[in-house]
């Protein structure tokens, strides 16, 4: 089967949804969408035999073949790891939802659709070879997630959250299809693989480097790097399945796949070392150091996210190194990544799915107003204490293993001797341990403040009780899975980290099997590891337990000088500076607007004549003058006279007229009775027109225009007047190719079985003309009644809030 | 004020159906001699408006009792149709067909697509003029 097609598999899905919503009262919409990501899921385990052994399946489906993009499925160990994730996650997600999301109240028609949107567009990113495929499906999970941030819209928070996502995402978006078309330039290929392929020939290419920070844009600001990270804080007002799926799990992260995936092209490049694994550390600092600070609870889990990101984010920057120095330390690193990317999106998942249940049962996420919550909701407890756990990097659970890994990473960066890492390398370790400790702290702050300690239910909207078992399944999973990871990390290993690693540095290993590391739990008393993590615990708790005396200095740092604020400015400045520039030109008066049209167009076409020579006089051609003739051109110049010097809008009309009936004459005179016919008949329901509208129009003299004006007007009439003229006459004195009217002369009755060549003209050779130009005439017809009869009253206020 | 249109509004009653026929012979006669069916709309629509100055919207309103705004989107609908048509018959987009036939009352007639393609001209210069003209002249 052409499993490229399953890609596609939710999105069509997607269309069945809203019937199943309006049909099926009954039963909530979530049961039938489950089954998409379910049946997904299983097929797509069918694959790991064939990945385990360092294989992989392509399967593609031309789209533009002219153009060499086409939309194909890669399924190697990278791949095929996320591509679990996404429908591993999602089907819990989805059943989780089922419970969160009420029946009755919200719009579920709508929500599953964009999910399954969402779903699709993540598989296309993490399956494409085709880079402007993957291109096409990066945007559309930017904007699948910004439709579920905005999904409540009533809220004013929503919308703007949404918008700063998608401003922000985009951006990277666009930066990025930046880095694909200077890689498509450099290798002449859309494919990943073959660029791949050929990536020690880009290393030396001018635009390398150009390519590896527009590349690394676009992954930052997809995964909420510093200071991109603004973004997923806002993004919480999504609702909660939303978060622990999109904007914890799985989209978040395609900017850690965008890494990984072009780690073997640009990472032997010491710019991208430094700004991956740097960035990387900085986010994780500061998202744990500000972690903190937050009061909702997933205020609090968003700047973890943020931190964890980096977290991973920086161990493959340390990964990249592998291609520099042999030490098996570093090869530690891409493992380390991957690991602790499966084992966070397990236990923050988890998380995520226990603040909706909080959210849920007591009606607040406010950690102020929570506290000791443990006694009347256990399971909630005790699954929240797991992740919670994990994520400060505890035994016995998964988060230990991987969080250890990374500080054994960090601490060997310094015994690497390129690139200035020897001066600098001594930061990484400690930068890293710092933040480890308030990783520590706020993964107490959340789960203790939130069970244990003082009750205050009397300050919660909702008495609160345990949630109902089918919202406590999918978190539960995700805890048994976080427990599970620690005692049988190498059999993960084996099936799904290892192929993941060799499809990051293909150049190192051979086969997944001969990537050579052994994940254990306990190193010896010797191993570095060991000592941070006590010094993490140790510190960790401390700072914990005097929270109270040092949240204050957050407010320190003035709001003036916050990232937030930098992105408001911009985006109220940039609204305000272009209303500005546009206000220069844009008066509101059709006038105006005509004056600039007609100016452009007679100065353009006359210096455009001149430039290239263009004017042709061919006396020679020219009718002779007749009497009939010269008597319908003095009528039709007093005609136009009368029009300009009118003093009464009626008789202008009237004399307008009259230029229209000359103008038909002509024809007449010219043997052209199509032409004359239709001019006659356009004049007569024009003038019956422009009766109709009379009562409308202002009186004449209200332009207010002054003398200046005036002259501008004459000046760009007498221009348009010169430059009809002059093309008039060189088009018909210029012959430069013979006249296609012979063409039609000779085929008129063998082609199109007529007789009017100007009328087969106009339904046959020219019927696309035809065809717009009613298709014209009917939009214009539909604009005038739209703005006529269909003026919203300026009374009744728009409320987007409504 | 009452108006003295005696001459008008009988006129006019005549000549409206004089120019619709003519407007109708035109457009079928397109294809060999001068008219077609941009030029029969708008004599249509030209026949319109002469009822329309010597009666009011309100009349012409129940004595063609149609939506202009419909008129117009199904000649556009028959336009692309017509076009459209020809990609079934695995002919490039708006290949035209003709053929000779023996009709009864009419004798030998040439039939061509080409004239279904008029006819959506036709239809939509006549329903967004009019469309434009209500709009326009309803507007009190």
């Amino acid at each position: 089967m052409e499993f490229v097609l399953l890609i596609f598999l939710p999105v069509i899905f997607a269309l069945l949804v809203p019937f199943a919503y309006k049909k099926i009262k009954g039963i909530h919409t979530g049961w039938f969408v489950l089954v998409v990501p379910l049946v997904l899921f299983g097929y797509y385990l069918s694959f790991l035999p064939l990945v385990m052994d360092g294989g992989h399946a392509i399967s593609e489906m031309k789209w533009i073949p002219s153009l060499g993009i086409a939309f194909t499925s890669y399924i190697d160990g990278l791949s095929l790891l996320f591509t679990l994730l996404i429908t591993g996650i999602g089907s819990l997600v989805v059943l989780y939802s089922v419970f969160y999301m009420d029946r009755e109240k919200e719009d579920l028609g709508s929500f599953y659709v964009y999910l399954l949107i969402f779903m699709t567009a993540m598989l296309g990113v993490v399956q494409s070879d085709n880079t402007m495929t993957l291109y096409l499906f990066w945007e559309l999970t930017s904007i699948s997630s910004f439709l579920l941030i905005g999904f409540w819209y009533t809220k004013d928070k929503s919308r703007f959250g949404a918008l700063k996502s998608m401003m922000i995402t985009v951006f990277g978006g666009l930066m990025m299809l930046g880095a694909f078309i200077l890689l498509s330039i450099m290798g002449e290929t859309f494919s990943v693989r073959e660029l791949i392929a050929q990536a020690p020939d880009l290393l030396n290419q001018p635009y390398f480097t150009l390519a590896l920070v527009l590349l690394l844009l676009g992954a930052f600001t997809k995964s909420a790097q510093f200071p991109f990270y603004i973004w997923l804080p806002d993004a919480m007002e999504a609702p909660t399945p939303v978060s622990a799926y999109l904007h914890s799990a799985t989209m978040v992260k395609a900017g850690i796949y965008l890494v990984a995936r072009f780690t073997p092209i640009f990472g032997s490049a010491s710019t991208w070392i430094w700004l991956v694994t740097g960035i990387g550390l900085l986010t994780l600092f500061w998202g744990s150091f500000f972690a903190v600070k937050q009061t909702d609870l997933k205020a609090i889990l968003a700047f973890s996210t943020v931190s964890q990101l980096g977290l991973i984010m920086s161990l493959l920057g340390a990964g990249a190194i592998s291609y520099h120095a042999t030490a098996a330390m570093f090869g530690f690193a891409t493992y380390a990544a991957i690991f602790h990317l499966i084992n966070h999106a397990a236990f923050k998942g988890g998380l995520f799915m226990i603040a909706g249940i909080i959210d849920h049962e007591t009606g607040t996420r406010d950690i102020r107003k929570l506290g000791g919550l443990m006694s009347v909701m256990p399971i909630s407890f005790t699954v929240a204490a797991i992740g919670s756990l994990s994520m400060a990097g505890l035994p016995p659970f998964s988060g230990f293993l991987s969080k250890e890994m990374f500080l054994e990473s960090m601490v060997a960066l310094q015994h690497f001797e390129l690139f200035n890492f020897d001066t600098w390398g001594i930061l990484f370790p400690i930068v890293a341990w710092i933040a480890s400790v308030f990783t520590f702290t706020y993964s107490m702050y959340f789960v203790l403040k939130t069970f244990i300690g003082q009750k205050k239910f009397d300050q919660l909207p909702k008495q609160p009780h345990e949630a109902p078992i089918g919202m406590l399944i999918s978190p539960m999973i995700l805890a048994t899975i976080v427990i599970l990871v620690f005692f049988i990390p190498n059999v993960i290993g084996k099936w799904i980290i290892k192929p993941a690693v060799m499809a990051v540095q293909p150049t190192l290993y051979a086969s997944p099997s001969a990537v050579d590391i052994h994940v254990k739990a306990w190193h010896g008393f010797g191993a570095a590891g060991l000592w941070l993590t006590i010094g993490v615990v140790v510190f960790g708790t401390l700072l914990y337990l005097t929270i109270p005396k040092w949240q204050p200095l957050y407010r320190i740092q003035p709001d003036k000088l916050s990232l937030n604020n930098g992105y408001d400015a911009m985006m109220r400045g940039s609204e305000k500076g272009l209303n500005r520039v546009s206000r220069l030109y844009m008066t509101g008066k059709i006038r105006t607007y005509l004056l600039y049209m007609f100016a452009f167009m007679s100065v353009t076409i006359i210096a455009i004549l001149f430039i290239k020579d263009a004017f042709v006089l061919d006396m020679n051609s020219f009718t002779a003058i007749t009497l009939y003739g010269s008597l319908n051109a003095i009528v039709l110049i007093l005609s136009v006279g009368f029009v300009v010097f009118a003093k009464s809008r009626l008789a202008a009309i009237i004399a307008l007229g009259g230029v229209g009936y000359s103008v038909a004459l002509f024809f007449v005179i010219f043997k052209a009775p199509d032409l004359a016919l239709t001019q006659l008949v356009i004049e007569t329901v024009s003038v019956a027109l422009f009766l109709l509208a009379f009562k409308h129009l202002p009186a004449l003299s209200t332009h207010g225009e002054t003398k200046r004006n005036k002259m501008v007007n004459l000046i760009v009439s007498l221009s348009v007047g010169v430059m009809v003229t002059l093309v008039a006459l060189s088009s018909h004195s210029q012959k430069m190719i013979p006249s296609i009217s012979q063409y039609y002369k000779d085929t008129v009755e063998t082609e199109a079985a007529g007789g009017n060549i100007v009328n087969v003209i106009l339904v046959d050779y020219r019927g696309f003309d035809t065809f717009f130009e009613i298709a014209v005439l009917a939009i214009a017809g539909i604009a005038v009644l739209g703005m006529i009869r269909l003026r919203v009253s300026r009374k009744e206020p728009t409320d987007e809030n409504k | 004020m009452k108006t003295n249109d005696v001459i008008l509004q009988t006129t006019a009653k005549v000549v409206f159906f004089i120019i619709f026929l003519f407007s109708i012979h035109i457009f079928f006669a397109g294809h060999y001699a001068p008219g077609g069916g941009f030029v029969g709309g708008l004599l249509t629509t030209g026949a319109i408006v002469l009822l329309l100055l010597a009666f009011d919207l309100r009349t012409i309103q129940q004595i063609l009792p149609f939506n202009f705004t419909i008129m117009t989107a199904i000649g556009l609908l028959l336009a692309l149709g017509t076009a459209a048509g020809s990609i079934f018959f695995n002919v490039p987009f708006f290949t035209h067909a003709f053929s000779d036939f023996d009709l009864p009352l009419f004798g030998h007639t040439s039939l061509h697509t080409a004239m279904l393609f008029d006819s959506g001209v036709y239809l939509v210069v006549v329903g967004s003029a009019i469309t434009i003209i209500q709009s326009i002249g309803g507007d009190d």
